[in-house]
């Protein structure tokens, strides 16, 4: 026993193998009360099968699950208070709404009075005071939504577990359905620990974010942590767009590092990730945000002042992706290096064109370089929805 | 109307298929009746007609015809005691014309029995073809004494013995009383009386009985594994278990054995006459009925039909008939209206009974 | 525009023509010329009358609806124990074994079923007879010294017939349970029950239509099964459908075999409209379902 009941829920070096496959390794965190934390990773990466383990539907092969710091390995799934949103909801077809949330209460052998009390209250809460007597394919998708959510909170459990639950929605719904789970949880205040493969679904409405990858935790941290101070390169790639090249380093004074890329352009950096600092002639890769290139028409007046130190490349605007204020630029740099710049439009005579030469400029601090080993992996940043 | 014109020449057209190729036999008959050997000699002889074998017993020829009004066969052969209330109450026979069949062979004691149950208004609907009877089987090494139809009823056997619940059993019981139910057909409230005490016997009685057999294979197979030694049978059933252990003998009850005759009737409606004359002379001459005989295990109805059966067979009939059985023999009576009805609900009632 | 209503309304005719035909002609009539048949009385050999005598002198005999209600009593105990065995089978292959030995398994339970009635009562007969397969079997293993009679008992009777129809259960359950989301059966965990209230909270009323369409099949196939308790009954089993046979064939009376044929329809259709109103299905939602 720990001396404080902070945590809802501690996995305490939990694994899982399947045979010679490891879904889960070693994979060790707390999440304070009340708080709502998102699991991210790809399709496969075994957050689903760690979240099973939660639910208890699954043994881990090692290690520990606490919930309010007490161990549920040898509970079985019906009597931990750990309730689940499924994929699909999983909501009860032959009964009709009331008898769905009415269900684990009767579970409980709660009283008829009881009963009705509590659920015509979280109906209340979950804004659907009037929809007791419907059945389940009368509901549009986010009422299911917020009956499945309304079904395990009637339980009034400690850890909320959500599975994907907005990936059969379609993408309006899905943006509202954010905010709206956002607010639920802290109307509720109750943990909820929310598993998904979109990085925006996460970091828009978590707390914090683990970021797990092939069957481990690479970085748990807030969302803005996540994304300006990733400490692995899978982080680095999978959190927002990047800009990635492969890179050598040259010179390293503490952690700035003066770098060339493969095709020899040098560049100014800094060293990022646990590993120990890199050395001269170490292998590694470079990760930029487009919102940090600064894209400019050559100038024959020359070059503007700018305060520290900076990487500059000329280029040649390739295409133009316009999505009004977030638009963005495909540059053609050095040796047909292809670099993505976030600019402006506003569709005036400033805006850049295709084909016209620019200056590319960044700042060396967010010219991030992690060690090349084992640090290649992850998904295209470009394949992620915005 | 176009399509009333397309179905009825359709139908017409199906009509005209069927009689306009070679003629057609239509038998209804009982298995072993018509065996290949015997068809195939037949169609050598007639090669423009075909026989067509439909096997029955006597209720389901009875029902098939009914059905019909006495069509879709050309020649039945229903038991004797089958075609008086058949034809008088569904008409589905028409009369013989006996001047078509060669009666010269035919053993005239059963002729004259035939003639007699089925002439109806001064015409005759049948003439007899084989005959056999049903009695009693024992296996002599285990139930020696079984004498009377009552005997399957002794506590000696308990468990031990079997029958089929039908008239047949009803009849024997009647005659093991004591009773003679034929000559009650006359008198149905007479025949009640007796059919109630025939039921009650036989309801005492349920308790020696293993279980009733539904046919010739279960009796077989309980009388060869031992599990019944004596029972109610059909004469050709013993014969052929005798074949295959000669301790299984057939007994003709002491009341006498009941004796049926499988006849030739011409259903109401048959279209081939002349192919079914020809088919009742072929069937009786004695080298066919060898072949018959053989098949069905029962004696024809013709003069020195005994030599004519298969060895193995003479041998079983000399093993359980003496003259004196064979003067005993109870001819199946004309079953007069409404008593299948009343023996229906006796066996219904001694079914229904319960016993351990 | 009206022609062409007209137009689709003439082909849905034309499509249905051979299926209420075939309805007409194969089930309709039949059933109209039995109920026909069974009020008209005989009252003499070639005179008839029409009245519901058949149905009095059904009413009044003891023999004839206690053999119904023995039939129909038998027949649920028979649909009872199919429902029963065939459930955690139906289970199992729809939610258990595997994609690859779900197909293996369903063959096996079809097998029998490319055996006719007869061939199967018979298999029965040869296992269960005094000197049959199991009785030796018992003899030799030295468990007991005598034969032992398995055949010509109710039991009997009732484990061939829930042999000859638990595919009939199996079936329709597999179909339906196949659809069940297994998310479903762990939110009943999840949501605090135990196996038990999983069981009849969820997995049962999910699979109630094909609970009761599996019933419904199997209740009417056994009450409407003549061979095996034939074959397999004792000297005091009697089967309803046997005295059908009896009234029609052996005792040539066709109008009481009509009105028992019109008051076996009658009698199971009304119990399978009790089932359907106890388990509050209709038959639009099961047997048209599964």
């Amino acid at each position: 026993m720990t001396e404080t009941a902070s945590y809802d829920l501690q996995c305490l070096g939990v694994s899982k193998n399947y045979g010679a496959v490891r879904a889960v390794r070693d994979v060790s965190f707390d999440i304070p009360n009340g708080s709502f934390f998102s699991i991210l990773g790809p399709s496969g990466c075994g957050k689903t099968t760690l979240m099973r383990m939660i639910a208890g539907f699954e043994e881990p092969s090692a290690g520990d699950i606490r919930i309010k710091d007490r161990s549920v390995l040898n509970t079985p799934p019906n009597r931990r208070n750990v309730k689940m949103v499924f994929q699909h909801l999983a909501l009860f077809p032959m009964m009709n709404v009331y008898e769905n949330i009415a269900y684990g209460l009767r579970c409980n052998r709660m009283s008829k009075a009881e009963i009705e009390r509590r659920v015509s209250d979280v109906l209340a809460r979950i804004e659907l005071p009037d929809v007791a007597d419907r059945e389940i394919h009368q509901l549009s998708g986010g009422q299911k939504q917020r009956i499945a959510i309304a079904r395990c909170m009637v339980l009034d459990p400690d850890v909320l577990l959500l599975d994907e639950p907005l990936g059969a929605l379609d993408l309006k719904l899905r943006e509202a359905m954010k905010i709206e789970l956002k607010l639920l949880q802290h109307q509720f205040n109750t943990t909820f620990i929310y598993i998904t493969h979109d990085q925006s679904e996460a970091l828009v409405m978590s707390d914090y974010v683990a970021i797990m990858n092939a069957g481990r935790f690479e970085q748990i941290g807030t969302p803005q942590e996540l994304y300006h101070k990733p400490k692995t390169a899978f982080v680095a790639g999978f959190v927002g767009d990047a800009n990635r090249w492969p890179c050598r380093v040259v010179e390293a004074f503490g952690t700035t590092l003066r770098v060339e890329t493969e095709i020899g352009l040098p560049l100014t950096g800094v060293a990022c990730g646990r590993n120990p600092p890199m050395q001269a002639g170490a292998h590694g890769e470079l990760f930029v945000r487009p919102e940090f290139i600064r894209a400019e028409r050559v100038r024959t007046d020359g070059s503007p002042e700018r305060a520290g130190p900076l990487n500059v490349i000329p280029g040649i605007i390739d295409s133009q992706l316009f999505n009004g204020a977030k638009s963005r630029v495909l540059v053609r740099g050095p040796q047909g290096m292809r670099i993505e710049a976030d600019v402006t439009l506003t569709g005036g005579e400033e805006d850049l064109r295709p084909g016209e030469k620019v200056e590319l400029s960044w700042p060396a601090e967010q010219t991030r370089c992690f060690a090349a080993a084992g640090s290649a992996t992850g998904a295209d940043p470009g394949a992620e929805p915005a | 109307m176009r399509l009333k014109a397309t179905l009825v020449g359709a139908l017409a057209a199906m009509l005209m298929a069927g009689t306009a190729q070679a003629e057609t036999l239509r038998l209804l008959t009982w298995g072993g009746y018509a065996p290949e050997e015997v068809i195939r000699l037949f169609e050598e002889k007639y090669p423009d007609i075909n026989v067509e074998v439909t096997l029955s017993n006597n209720e389901e020829m009875i029902a098939k015809l009914r059905a019909t009004g006495g069509a879709g066969y050309d020649l039945a052969q229903p038991s004797h005691d089958r075609i008086y209330a058949a034809q008088y109450e569904y008409n589905i026979y028409k009369p013989l014309d006996l001047s078509k069949i060669d009666l010269s062979n035919v053993e005239p004691k059963l002729l004259a029995g035939v003639k007699e149950n089925t002439t109806i208004e001064g015409q005759v609907y049948a003439v007899p073809h084989q005959w056999g009877t049903s009695g009693l089987m024992t296996d002599i090494t285990k139930a020696p004494d079984i004498k009377s139809w009552g005997d399957l009823c002794d506590p000696k056997y308990k468990g031990k013995t079997s029958m089929r619940l039908r008239r047949t059993i009803l009849l024997g019981t009647a005659f093991a009383m004591g009773e003679d139910p034929f000559s009650a057909y006359s008198d149905l409230a007479k025949y009640q009386q007796i059919l109630d005490k025939v039921a009650d016997k036989l309801i005492a009685c349920k308790d020696n009985i293993k279980a009733y057999w539904k046919g010739g294979d279960d009796l077989s197979a309980m009388m060869l594994s031992g599990e019944i030694v004596a029972s109610e049978t059909w004469d050709s059933t013993a014969f052929k278990l005798y074949s295959q252990n000669p301790n299984i003998r057939f007994v003709p009850p002491e009341t006498g054995a009941l004796a049926w005759i499988d006849t030739f009737a011409m259903p109401r409606k048959a279209q081939a006459d002349a192919a079914a004359y020809k088919w009742i002379n072929f069937v009786l001459q004695p080298d066919i009925v060898k072949l018959m005989s053989a098949s069905t295990g029962a004696m024809a109805s013709i003069k020195g039909a005994q030599e004519l059966l298969p060895a193995d067979k003479q041998e079983a009939v000399k093993a359980a008939f003496t003259a004196e059985d064979i003067d005993n023999l109870k001819f199946f009576a004309n079953i007069p209206p409404g008593v299948e009805d009343m023996e229906g609900k006796t066996l219904e009632k001694i079914q229904a009974a319960t016993s351990n | 525009m009206r022609s062409q209503r007209d137009i689709r309304r003439l082909s849905l005719f034309l499509l249905l023509a051979p299926f209420a035909l075939w309805i007409v002609l194969l089930v309709a009539l039949p059933q109209l010329g039995m109920l026909f048949l069974s009020l008209r009385e005989k009252i003499a050999p070639r005179v008839y009358e029409y009245g519901f005598a058949n149905y009095v002198s059904f009413a009044g005999e003891p023999i004839y609806w206690n053999t119904l209600l023995r039939t129909a009593t038998m027949s649920l105990l028979v649909t009872a124990l199919a429902l029963v065995i065939g459930f955690p089978v139906a289970y199992y292959i729809a939610k258990i074994a595997g994609r690859r030995s779900r197909g293996a398994l369903f063959l096996l339970i079809l097998i029998p079923l490319w055996v006719s009635d007869l061939i199967r009562a018979f298999g029965w007969i040869l296992l269960l007879r005094e000197t049959g397969v199991v009785s030796s079997l018992l003899q030799w293993s030295g468990l007991v010294s005598g034969g032992i009679e398995f055949l010509y008992t109710d039991a009997t009777v009732v484990v061939g017939l829930v042999y000859t129809v638990i595919l009939f259960m199996i079936v329709p359950l597999v179909s339906t349970l196949d659809g069940m989301d297994e998310a479903m059966i762990e939110a009943g965990y999840n949501l605090g029950g135990n196996g038990f209230t999983v069981l009849r909270r969820i997995i049962i009323p999910y699979a109630m239509p094909g609970i009761v369409s599996g019933c419904i099949v199997t209740f009417m196939l056994t009450a409407g099964s003549y061979l095996t308790p034939i074959l397999l009954g004792g000297k005091n089993s009697s089967w309803f459908t046997a005295q059908i046979y009896d009234q029609f064939i052996t005792r040539y009376n066709w109008e009481a075999g009509a009105t028992f044929g019109v008051l076996l329809l009658a009698f199971t259709s009304v119990v399978v409209w009790i089932g359907l109103k106890l388990s509050g299905q209709s038959l639009s939602t099961t047997v048209a379902r599964s």
